[in-house]
């Protein structure tokens, strides 16, 4: 059934995962539904009914059995993947925690989108952020072409001896899931070459018997912890080796960290996600009028890749960091953590923006860096709230 | 970095039957223990399926005594043997190395 | 059908579960675990809700458990097993396992299948994965202290339905399980009893062998959580079946048989008297719910008659097909 893909395809971000999925035939899927990860599932069911790919597909009844299974399958011995998004991600939160305390080497595609209350099925990193702390490896994508070749890279991430861990990898909703443009998609082999074998350390199904998910008092729960801790560390830098590894073989360099007209910029802006190519054309616009200003785009959020962070900050006066998540109460978690690892000169300010996938026009981008001509207004900058700012009006 | 131990452990807290020799669970018995008269035992095994903690010991189907660092005392064997073979005596009770009663217990051939 | 010897030997050969754990002394657990796991011919994967039986048989590092074994949470224990098992169907496809069958099983408390394990349970057996859901009813959520749970049965004292001056112990009637699961149309569920291991053997022999789903709900005896002497724990659970209480029963494709019909049943009072969870019932105005529970019991026991009744000629049939 091997289906030779070449050049490019009009997909949007959810069927171009859908794809990726589908080149590295994955041996079990299993998945529940949540907009707007519905066109990843319902293409790839597609792909399982008409023949095209063999993955064992099972439709579970709620998110939290989806990462259920997804343990018990990973750790038996089979590649796994799922999806989810939002109050799915929320639900099954308890069990991404304990894939990656087990080591449980699974992809799952993530529809970025808002948590609830209010219910809202838009874009916004606060779902991907709710597992920040879970211990899971964390890429974001700009573009449905970013959604594509970060997934393929995935499992050679996840997979790593020196890592074993889930690597959630998140798309804005809508923007990113449903949005169709020009994605170059590889060729099955090339796919299945490039992933490689599964392999896992002490697989429950034809390995040598073992017990996985032990009670742990405080004389050991400590060091297993610690060690899992080193592993999401270690992450980094296997990264950056896979994103090398996929630049030489496929032409294309997602690192850590993408700098964006960042040469001699005093003034730079630091988002993660689809907002990315909205600001690129402000940066531009900018640009032309020979205003010093560049843009910084996070892919690899955890593990926090700071040095990388400060690297492309050097030379910058001031920074924008725009976080479409809050931590009500404190900080918005972007901004928090570059604010924890970066000890250089520029001065660093936070802004919260799309929050419910509230749009984001070159405009705004715009007056943000405009902003960061005077001096701070306030501790966190609520960027496009309704009546005030909007699309740049006063 | 973390420490040898830490190293040493196998990622997710893996662990392999016999990594750790078995706890001694015999420390839990307060004061009785269980003692056979082999002469009444006929290898039934009920005590075998139901000891909690694998503590009856058997071979080829064979009653062959009790593991005293496994036996946390529960009786249960005792009550449910048939043939009442089996007695709670005190922990201090002399016994021979297969848990039987001396000397009217007698031996067993074999 | 196997001998006690039979079992035996086959844990001579090869130990599945071992001593050494943290179980109390006259718990009924282990015999459930031993008898199922050496009833069933062929290599198995364990998985383990959060529990009793989790909790003191695997305190990092020593294992009781001799063969491959995860737990994940409290909750999935049969969502995590589907997992187990679609990999084993997607490994075998692709051609990547010996070949030889692996038995999946689920060992799982009242808590974590009655409760919040219903879900991922319903789940899995309207997915018809292949695998074998061994609940061991203790009737409450024993490991975390002995509370109520929607297995425990009407009027027992448990920790959070305490007997005081106002609360009578329990006032909701248990769940029953078994008939939920049968909802499910699932090949195989049944009832067993720690009491009665033969019983017991013969249902797992036959649970493995469907191509689905198979479900046991089995009794289990608690020292602490009912209030009984430990050396008592199997007796009890004979006056359990012999009182009628726990029946003993298979379904079979939706079809009920009776497996065990008690020679003289004993009075339920007899089972109530031995365990200090229904001590409140020897009181004056215990008269009614003690009559209410005979009720109850009385009422099960007849359905569960008819119901045989209705599926004798089934079962004939079947079995003088197989002869």
């Amino acid at each position: 059934m091997a289906r030779t893909t070449l050049g490019q395809e009009v997909l949007t971000g959810g069927e171009a995962t859908a794809h990726a999925m589908r080149q590295i035939r994955p041996d079990v899927v299993p998945v529940y539904p949540i907009t707007p990860q519905t066109p990843i599932i319902q293409a790839f069911s597609r792909f399982v009914a008409d023949g095209q790919v063999d993955t064992v597909l099972l439709q579970v009844e709620s998110e939290h059995s989806a990462m259920s299974a997804a343990v018990g399958a990973a750790l038996s011995g089979g590649r796994t993947m799922t999806a989810t998004a939002s109050q799915g991600l929320a639900l099954m939160v308890e069990v991404i925690y304990i894939a990656a305390g087990l080591r449980a080497p699974i992809v799952m595609a993530v529809g970025n989108r808002a948590l609830s209350a209010p219910i809202n099925i838009h874009g916004d990193h606060s779902d991907g952020m709710l597992a920040r702390d879970s211990g899971a490896v964390q890429i974001y994508a700009q573009d449905a072409q970013e959604a594509y070749d970060l997934m393929v890279m995935a499992p050679r991430v996840a997979e790593h001896p020196a890592v074993l861990l889930p690597v959630l990898v998140g798309q804005d909703g809508f923007s990113v899931t449903h949005s169709a443009e020009n994605v170059s998609l590889l060729r099955d082999e090339d796919v299945q070459d490039f992933v490689g074998p599964y392999e896992i350390p002490y697989p429950l199904l034809g390995g040598r018997p073992s017990s996985q998910g032990l009670f742990a008092m405080p004389d050991a729960y400590y060091d297993i912890r610690v060690r899992q801790i080193q592993a999401l560390e270690a992450a980094e830098q296997v990264f950056a080796d896979v994103a090398r590894a996929y630049a030489l073989r496929f032409g294309r360099h997602l690192g850590a960290v993408e700098s964006y007209r960042m040469d001699g910029a005093e003034r730079a802006i630091v988002l993660i996600g689809s907002t990315a190519g909205t600001a690129k054309d402000a940066v531009d616009a900018l640009r032309d009028k020979g205003e010093k200003v560049g843009l910084v785009v996070l892919r690899l959020f955890r593990p926090f890749p700071h040095a990388a962070i400060a690297e492309a900050l050097a030379g910058v006066q001031r920074v924008a960091v725009l976080d479409r998540a809050a931590a009500p109460g404190t900080f918005p978690p972007l901004y928090a953590d570059i604010r924890a690892g970066y000890h250089g000169p520029a001065e660093l300010r936070s802004y919260v923006y799309g929050l419910g996938g509230r749009d984001t026009a070159p405009q705004d981008i715009a007056r943000v860096y405009e902003e960061l001509e005077r001096p701070q207004t306030a501790p966190i900058r609520y960027l496009g709230l309704a009546g005030e700012d909007q699309h740049g009006e006063p | 970095m973390a420490s040898e131990r830490t190293n040493a452990m196998r990622p997710g807290g893996v662990v392999l039957p016999g990594d750790m020799a078995r706890p001694r669970t015999g420390g839990w018995r307060t004061g009785v223990k269980p003692a056979v008269d082999f002469t009444l035992c006929v290898d039934c095994l009920l005590c075998w399926i139901h000891c909690p903690d694998t503590a009856v010991q058997q071979k080829q189907g064979v009653f062959q005594g009790f593991d005293y660092d496994l036996c946390k005392g529960c009786e249960v064997c005792s009550e449910v043997c048939p043939t009442q073979a089996i007695k709670m005596v005190a922990e201090s009770t002399a016994l021979d190395e297969r848990g039987g009663l001396l000397p009217e217990g007698g031996r067993r051939d074999g | 059908m196997a001998s006690l010897k039979e079992l035996a030997l086959r844990e001579e050969q090869q130990p599945r579960f071992s001593g050494g754990h943290s179980l109390c002394a006259g718990c009924g657990i282990p015999t459930i675990v031993r008898t199922v796991l050496d009833s069933i011919p062929g290599p198995v994967v364990v998985v383990n809700a959060t529990g009793c039986l989790e909790v003191a048989t695997t305190r990092y590092p020593f294992t009781a458990w001799g063969v491959p074994w995860l737990h994940v949470a409290f909750e999935n224990a049969a969502a995590t097993a589907s997992g187990v098992e679609a990999a084993f169907r997607a490994l075998s496809q692709r051609g990547r396992l010996g070949g030889e069958r692996v038995t999946i099983v689920v060992f799982a408390g009242d808590g974590g299948t009655y409760d919040i394990g219903l879900q991922s349970l319903s789940g899995a057996l309207e997915r018809g994965h292949r695998f074998l859901y061994v609940c061991y009813d203790n009737e409450a959520y024993m490991n975390t202290g002995i509370q109520r749970s929607g297995a425990t049965p009407f009027a027992a004292s448990t920790t959070t339905s305490p007997v005081g001056s106002v609360g009578r112990g329990k006032a909701e009637v248990r769940k029953d399980l078994t008939a939920i699961v049968v909802a499910h149309h699932i090949p195989y569920a049944a009832q067993a009893s720690t009491s009665h291991w033969q019983d017991l053997s013969v249902k797992v022999e036959r649970a493995v062998a469907q191509e689905g789903p198979s479900f046991l709900n089995v009794l289990s005896t608690c020292p602490p959580g009912w209030g009984h002497d430990a050396r008592d724990g199997a007796r009890l659970a004979r006056l359990a079946v012999e009182s009628r209480y726990w029946p003993l029963f298979e379904v079979v494709d939706g079809h009920y048989r009776l497996t065990h019909y008690p020679a003289h049943p004993m009075a339920l009072v007899e089972w109530l008297e031995m365990q200090k969870r229904f001590a409140h019932l020897r009181g004056i105005d215990s008269v009614a719910l003690e009559a209410e529970i005979e009720r109850e019991i009385g009422s099960q026991w007849q359905d569960l008659e008819r119901r045989t009744a209705e599926s004798k000629a089934w079962f004939e049939e079947r079995e003088s097909e197989s002869v």
